[in-house]
């Protein structure tokens, strides 16, 4: 499989920086699985993003602080997925800015499309909020704090499994 | 963002993580996830290319209703570009990851480097 080893490859990078100690990657050996328990067809999705995107006032204006990483606090951030791409700026630092500058959001956060395959019928249905969280370096806050309210809101909006998408 | 994962199946949600980091999914052992090896930032698909992001989008809710076990990592097997290039010049010193302000603000905003 063709691929680039970002592991190995931002510590070489990093230390090259002067940094000295290696950022502690997540390794596990084995999960949890839950098998989907409907088809496609009858299964409504939410979704779930690392994608650093601020709202956008009709006049351009953030309505949302552009925080790029997360700290202690709890930061999940719900937005319609009706609303309206030309309302939301990247904030993204995450990306490769050399290859690719964020402005289509069908790229990353896939919204609109999944919207369009629930009219289309390929999926039950879409929930009417998705979520945003932000990368942290806190393994421990993201699944102590982060997680389980992503999940308390995922139940409100009776998802039934979870597309996820980091950047 | 395959911590979340993790944590949601462990609740007993289903979940299909689309990522553009091989290494780093694998690592963390991601219930499901559908790899493209496009550059970071493009987990879903190609910018500007509609179909080819509605095919990776496809491509992972099918993985998401077909997988029989964790850790499954199917390479949905899209090229970005006929030259390799670019996964040589991502994290190096020709083409640093951050710009100066960007990793300014990182660390103004955590106090550590990003990695």
């Amino acid at each position: 499989m063709d691929h680039v080893e970002y592991i190995d490859k931002t510590q070489t990078y990093y230390r090259s920086q002067g940094y000295t100690r290696d950022y502690a990657w997540a390794e596990n050996d084995t999960c949890a699985f839950t098998p989907l328990a409907k088809p496609l067809r009858e299964s409504r999705i939410g979704l779930v993003s690392t994608a650093s995107l601020v709202r956008l006032d009709d006049a351009g204006d953030p309505l949302e602080s552009s925080r790029i990483m997360g700290s202690n606090k709890l930061e999940v951030f719900p937005l319609a997925t009706d609303w309206p791409a030309a309302k939301l700026r990247s904030m993204s630092e995450d990306h490769d800015r050399f290859q690719t500058d964020m402005s289509d959001l069908g790229a990353y956060l896939p919204k609109d499309h999944l919207s369009a395959f629930a009219e289309e019928g390929l999926i039950g249905g879409f929930a009417e909020i998705c979520w945003r969280i932000l990368p942290n370096y806190s393994k421990r806050k993201v699944v102590a704090v982060d997680a389980p309210e992503v999940y308390r809101q995922l139940q409100e909006h009776a998802v039934d499994a979870v597309v996820l998408t980091p950047v | 963002m395959s911590l979340v994962a993790r944590y949601l199946e462990e609740q007993g949600l289903p979940t299909v993580v689309l990522s553009n980091g091989y290494d780093i999914t694998a690592r963390a052992f991601t219930p499901r996830a559908l790899f493209t090896n496009y550059p970071l930032g493009n987990p879903v698909g190609r910018p500007g290319d509609g179909a080819d992001q509605r095919a990776g989008l496809l491509a992972a809710l099918e993985l998401l209703a077909s997988a029989t076990a964790p850790g499954e990592i199917v390479d949905s097997g899209r090229v970005w570009s006929e030259s390799r290039e670019w996964m040589r010049l991502i994290f190096s010193e020709e083409q640093p990851f951050l710009s100066e302000e960007a990793e300014a603000r990182r660390l103004a905003e955590t106090g550590q480097a990003p990695g």
